[in-house]
């Protein structure tokens, strides 16, 4: 090891931390989710519903969203690696759960917005 | 000396892929796509240093070809190229630039194989959020990087010798 792949690394764990502290600063309440199939929106719902969803794919394939207490989480998937479904509950805005095998995007949007509406009303 | 470099491709093609076999049957308990060890990396970044830049470039594309179609969904091969070839070419760049060692090139490739993936994933869904996984892999990268730099410096000072007389 040269001493350049000291500073490579510590330059790389810098970059991680601002980036996980952007993340952390900007991070805003969510209040709709949305839902992607296929790069199109496929259903919008609001986050403070309770209900489950399920997505039917043209190929027979699934995806099965739950939206419980503000928080969004994938309960069933027919995709093979099932990283959707292993992936923590979603909650504040641009938070979001992929399934790459079926093309599903489940994101979560609209924080600020919620807020000057709720001030309107 | 023709056939030994065919041979050589042989061998670490073949190496390659167990590798990425291997891989498949651990599991990752972290819940963001594109996680992986790398150790197939390892494969490649052994033949950038001890055959040649043209070969490691031929064996990874090779290997994920193979891979794709076997232990993968096909569907992910667009994933696999982009991070391979974006990999390569960013490593290739800096082991010419002889800035870091092989510790250092390899954790440029780890890194570069998550940023390629991520590009695509973004093109793919179409959308940006994506990025937000982007930490999460350099952490991936950075660390299997780091691993598999080391491990190649070790095989290579044992390999040296053996692969060199090659050209």
């Amino acid at each position: 090891m040269k001493k350049n792949d000291i500073y490579l690394i510590c330059g790389i764990i810098l970059l991680i931390a601002c980036s996980f502290l952007l993340i952390r600063i900007f991070r805003s309440e969510g209040s709709r989710v949305l839902i992607m199939v296929d790069g199109k929106e496929h259903k919008e719902f609001d986050l403070n519903d309770n209900i489950t969803y399920e997505i039917l794919h043209d190929d027979g394939e699934f995806n099965v969203i739950e939206i419980r207490d503000g928080y969004v989480r994938m309960v069933e998937a027919s995709c093979p690696d099932k990283l959707c479904v292993k992936h923590n509950k979603i909650h504040y805005n641009y938070e979001s759960i992929t399934c790459l095998p079926n093309r599903v995007y489940v994101r979560i949007v609209g924080g600020e917005e919620s807020e000057l509406d709720a001030v309107a009303e | 000396m023709k056939s030994k470099k065919i041979a050589l491709y042989g061998l670490f093609i073949a190496l390659a892929f167990i590798f990425s076999y291997i891989e498949s049957l651990i599991p990752i308990p972290f819940p963001v796509p594109g996680i992986k060890l790398g150790l197939a990396n390892l494969v490649v970044v052994v033949a950038m240093y001890g055959i040649g830049m043209k070969e490691s470039f031929v064996l990874s594309m090779v290997r994920i070809l193979l891979v794709g179609f076997t232990f993968r969904d096909p569907s992910t091969l667009l994933f696999s190229f982009a991070g391979g070839i974006f990999s390569w070419l960013m490593m290739a760049v800096f082991k010419k630039l002889r800035l870091f060692s092989m510790v250092g090139v390899s954790i440029i490739g780890g890194i570069a194989h998550n940023i390629g993936q991520i590009i695509v994933a973004v093109i793919y869904v179409s959308n940006t959020g994506i990025i937000y996984y982007l930490p999460f892999l350099m952490i991936s990268g950075l660390v299997s990087g780091t691993l598999i730099g080391i491990l190649a410096a070790l095989v290579l000072k044992r390999l040296y010798k053996y692969l060199l007389n090659e050209k």
